[in-house]
């Protein structure tokens, strides 16, 4: 792309000529001409080369509108030789060249306060006519600057011309635009001061004479809440959990650890809203209207089988009664059939009964509150995933990118020597291995290198699949014979206590491989031979996904399938399956905890005693995250059935986390690789996601819509299924309710609605997938733009040396000499 | 707080507050550390500069390879000797605090790598840089080949007008596609 240069002769001339006169740079600025010799230098050599080179191509070419240039070319060949023989020092050159827009604003005051005010002015122009695109900023000032090059007299003109425009603008913008700036902090209070102080004089007589009482009013009440706004955020602040344990765990380990921390407290923040949402909602209502139940005595068994005296307690589904009661009126409540007529008559009942009367109904309350709470957190899940994805992905990017590693991969917040010193050893193995990459990739393996690799990695994908599969046959198995061995028990007569001990042994089934098998697959990923070690990382986290949602899935069938409700001696199937979970949440407890503390405990001493290595275990984290990420789908799938256990899982959380701290502190050390932070917590969250969040939804839409709640038991006894509640409801509400529910309730069931809405949400993808291929094609031909005013800047660079070289070996022939030949081009 | 606080007043603290991203708490507890370092307790804190080699002894910086250009770019000492005021260790912390934007890291980022300050991080200064990170040590040291390899391979991809040096604006360009940068980019005192 050649563009057409305009040559202010006369002005450049003399422009150049007087630059290489003056002073030397103000002493705001500590460059030096050595230092500033070597940034040039290459260049300038570089350029002579290439006009030698092309100067012969150039003359061959008849370039009929040429401008100066060509002549300049055209005219260099005498001279070329002359240049590269000598030396490329020219001080005057330098000079002027140090003042270029792109160096100044790397290191001078007065270019970004320049460059501030364009943004200033486009940030303003912005509100007025807003863009249709986020167009890329440049950091260049623009070019009419370079005209001012005396640094001093630079600064204050661009002070003066940024306070203009922060002038234009209200008070918390100014003073948000004054925040990003890069300058010290003495500069923005000046800014600041000279902003405010323009605002007062010229707002004076306004605000004496002409500004009414409402809009002063306004302005306080503005400035009262600006006020409580900060105080609340410094409370927020304040009230950071954990915020020393995570500067300690990332000043030893380094952001890849940290983010195990940090998703735990995620995971703990969630279950508290959960917990919240449940309390409020439906444990407090139902527990200040107890019904009359006997109840078992205490023993501590219960703690672990969660059955016995907890049967019958708020833990679980089974204790939930179809009522509602009267708010207003304490006392009355009624339990509802909840068949056709008897809503009718229960309904005339209550307005008989008096005007002010708002019924709670329980079953509604369990059903919308846990619709709502999934809702709300697969709203919260989606923001979150596609923020973390929206950082780790962009617009032409490669992974990998070697100059990514070299500018961002040193850690500040690492604080400790000893971690400081293995990140040095890190970086320098990546470095090395980046560059021999090529060498890497060039030795192309044989076809039987390759062949042994593909049938090595197919032998371990087939040991891992099939062991899930014999692991969930096993726990099929094992549940059918427990279940059959539970019902044989209580027909027999057995103790209550030792049938229900019985009952443990599944959920100890379940931890034991959960235990055992990511070890099994660590092995057998030692054993085959990975391309890149990330690779490694991803597959164990692949084989073990794989393994515990197999084992969740069958679990679930297995649950709310038949075979639970085909046994007579279990009059509640959700109490009991609310107490499996339960008792699978316990034991996986104790087993995290057993595991934390012989594994990284014993391992050490085994590595350090034993084994004589200096090193100790490192954390492995991916393991400790599903380990979560299991936990949470308990929780999840608990819900229904025991709407407390968000406050078991809260409990398990907080004690994990000073555990795996205190473990980490004592036994283990920073990891050996390189762990991409963001990238993993895109990993976790879409895992959260994914399969575990979404996979505890549909359960729970099989089981609202299709399986037929217990008879004697629960919110909604009596009904095909728990969604009758919610229509029965709804045809209740008919008689007397607006058009509104009516509609939306119409909204809801219709399926031509999701087909309007999926057809919607296909055409947005399709426009924002267009709309990144052009942008993918914008940033091709910006960059050939750049590297294309890349040498008309290396061609200038070369002319004004040319220049300024000859007028430095002798000025009074040379210049006359220049002069005939510069102005010949006339003739 | 107690005592100590009160030689911040409460505008000097609300201003501090609006015009860097640092909060109340953070900026009470930048003003402990720094009167701690200090060693003495002055009501003109404000006056005082903390000398470099005193300044690096802080345990958040001692093993930071960095840390002498952190002292020399957030320094506004008229002598270059790199001696830190408070105002100066303010602004150090916002640009490396948990809501300071991109833009803001990146520049000074960029000056901190930039260790002869001509405004480009030419040669010399990515090797100053890969020796940075890599520590001191001779076995962890690239040696001379691998160094030049990697420094034209990093030139071949940052360098997209091809002078021979990264810019500040081509330097944001690879920060830019680059999510790790500010989570690494953090020092929490």
């Amino acid at each position: 792309m050649a563009h057409s240069v305009d040559f202010y002769r006369d002005a450049d001339d003399d422009a150049v000529l007087e630059i290489s006169e003056q002073e030397p740079a103000s002493p705001d600025f500590c460059f030096e001409e050595d230092l500033v010799h070597h940034s040039f230098a290459d260049l300038l050599s570089e350029q002579s080369a290439v006009e030698s080179q092309s100067s012969v191509m150039i003359e061959l070419e008849d370039q009929p509108c040429a401008g100066i240039e060509n002549q300049g070319y055209i005219r260099s060949p005498p001279h070329a030789q002359y240049m590269l023989n000598d030396d490329c020092y020219d001080p005057a050159t330098l000079k002027v060249l140090s003042f270029m827009p792109s160096r100044t604003i790397g290191r001078s005051r007065g270019a970004v306060i320049s460059d501030y005010c364009n943004r200033t002015l486009r940030f303003r122009r912005k509100r007025a006519r807003p863009a249709l695109s986020d167009m890329a900023r440049s950091m260049r000032p623009s070019i009419r600057d370079v005209a001012a090059l005396d640094e001093n007299c630079e600064e204050e003109v661009e002070k003066k011309k940024l306070l203009a425009e922060l002038q234009q603008l209200t008070g918390s913008d100014c003073i948000k635009l004054l925040r990003t700036m890069p300058l010290n902090l003495s500069v923005k209070r000046e800014f600041r001061h000279m902003t405010s102080n323009c605002k007062d004089h010229s707002c004076g007589p306004l605000e004496n004479n002409h500004l009414p009482c409402w809009s002063r009013t306004k302005y306080n009440l503005i400035i009262a809440v600006r006020q409580c706004w900060y105080g609340f955020l410094s409370f927020l602040n304040s009230l950071q959990l954990w915020q020393i344990a995570e500067k300690q765990i990332g000043g030893r380990f380094g952001t890849g650890v940290l983010s195990y921390f940090i998703f735990l407290k995620m995971l703990l923040i969630l279950n508290v809203f959960h917990l919240v949402m449940n309390l409020s909602f439906i444990v407090i209502p139902q527990a200040t209207h107890p019904p009359a139940n006997a109840k078992g005595t205490f023993s501590g068994l219960e703690l672990l089988t969660g059955s016995g005296h907890f049967t019958d307690t708020v833990l679980y589904y089974g204790y939930y009664t179809n009522s509602s009661w009267n708010i207003l009126d304490n006392g009355r409540s009624k339990s509802s059939a909840l068949t056709n007529s008897s809503w009718n008559i229960s309904g005339s009942e209550a307005s008989n009964a008096g005007a002010l009367s708002i019924w709670y109904n329980l079953p509604i309350a369990y059903i919308y509150t846990l619709g709502t709470s999934f809702f709300i957190t697969c709203i919260i899940l989606v923001h979150c995933l596609s923020k973390a994805f929206g950082e780790s992905y962009r617009v032409g990017s490669t992974y990998g990118n070697l100059v990514a590693k070299v500018f961002c991969s040193w850690d500040f917040k690492v604080t400790q020597k000893q971690s400081v010193e293995s990140n040095y050893e890190n970086i320098s193995t990546q470095l090395k291995e980046c560059v021999t990459e090529h060498d890497f990739l060039t030795t192309a393996s044989s076809v039987h290198q390759k062949m042994c690799n593909l049938s090595v990695h197919f032998l371990g994908w087939l040991l891992s699949l099939g062991s899930v599969v014999g692991c969930t046959l096993a726990v099929y198995y094992y549940s059918e014979s427990m279940l059959k061995g539970y019902s044989e028990n209580i027909q027999q007569g057995t103790h209550e206590r030792l049938v229900e001990s019985s009952l443990l042994t599944l959920p100890m089934l379940v931890s034991l491989i959960n235990l055992v098998m990511p070890y099994i697959y660590n092995l057998i990923g030692l054993l085959e031979n990975y391309d890149f070690p990330q690779q490694q990382i991803y597959v164990s986290i692949a084989r073990n996904l794989l393994l515990k949602m197999s084992i969740l899935g069958v679990l679930c069938f297995h649950w709310m399938g038949p075979n639970t409700k085909n046994i007579a001696e279990i009059s509640c199937w959700e109490t009991f399956v609310g107490q499996e979970l339960y008792r699978l949440k316990i034991i996986d407890f104790i087993f995290l905890i057993l595991d934390t503390v012989f594994a990284e405990y014993l391992w050490r001493i085994i590595c350090i005693k034993l084994l004589k290595r200096k090193r100790k275990p490192e954390f492995d984290i991916a393991r400790n995250v599903l380990d979560l990420i299991f936990g949470q789908t308990i929780t999840w799938l608990g819900l229904l059935f025991a709407p407390l256990l968000p406050a078991i899982q809260i409990i398990k959380f907080i004690v994990v986390f000073y555990m795996k701290k205190l473990s980490l502190m004592q036994n283990c050390q920073p990891p050996h690789k390189f762990w991409r932070a963001s990238h993993m917590m895109t990993i976790f969250i879409s895992l959260l996601c994914f399969p575990s969040f979404l996979g505890a939804a549909v359960a729970y839409f099989y089981t609202i819509w299709y399986i037929k709640p217990s008879l004697t038991c629960g919110p909604f006894r009596t009904l095909d299924s728990m969604y009758d509640s919610a229509v029965q409801w709804v045809r209740q509400l008919d008689e007397n309710a607006s058009k509104f529910f009516k509609l939306s309730w119409i909204l809801v069931r219709n399926p031509f609605i999701l087909l309007l809405a999926s057809g919607i949400l296909l055409i947005v993808i399709y426009f924002h997938w267009q709309v990144v291929d052009g942008q993918r094609k914008v940033i091709k031909l910006l960059n050939e733009q750049i590297a294309n005013e890349g040498k008309d800047k290396k061609f200038l660079i070369g002319k004004l040396h040319y220049f300024n070289r000859k007028k430095f070996k002798s000025p009074r022939k040379r210049h006359t000499q220049w002069e005939d030949e510069v102005f010949s081009v006339n003739d | 707080m107690g005592g100590s606080a009160s030689h911040l007043s409460k505008e000097q603290l609300s201003e501090y507050q609006e015009l860097t991203f640092l909060t109340k708490q953070d900026i009470l507890h930048a003003y402990r550390i720094f009167t701690e370092l200090l060693s003495k307790d002055l009501v003109d804190f404000q006056n005082i500069r903390i000398a470099k080699e005193r300044f690096c002894e802080l345990p958040e910086l001692k093993a930071n390879p960095f840390r002498e250009r952190i002292c020399l770019v957030f320094s506004t000492a008229i002598e270059k000797d790199g001696s830190v005021s408070f105002e100066d260790f303010l602004d150090m912390l916002s640009a490396f605090s948990d809501s300071a934007t991109l833009e803001i890291k990146s520049h000074y980022a960029f000056r901190i790598f930039d260790f002869d300050d001509d405004g480009t991080l030419d040669k010399e200064d990515l090797k100053n840089l890969v020796n940075c990170l890599t520590g001191g040590t001779s076995d962890t040291q690239l040696s001379e080949a691998e160094m030049n390899q990697l420094i034209q391979n990093i030139l071949e991809e940052a360098d997209i007008d091809k002078d021979g040096t990264v810019n500040l604006s081509e330097f944001q360009h690879v920060i830019s596609r680059s999510p790790d940068f500010v989570s690494s980019f953090k020092i929490v005192l």
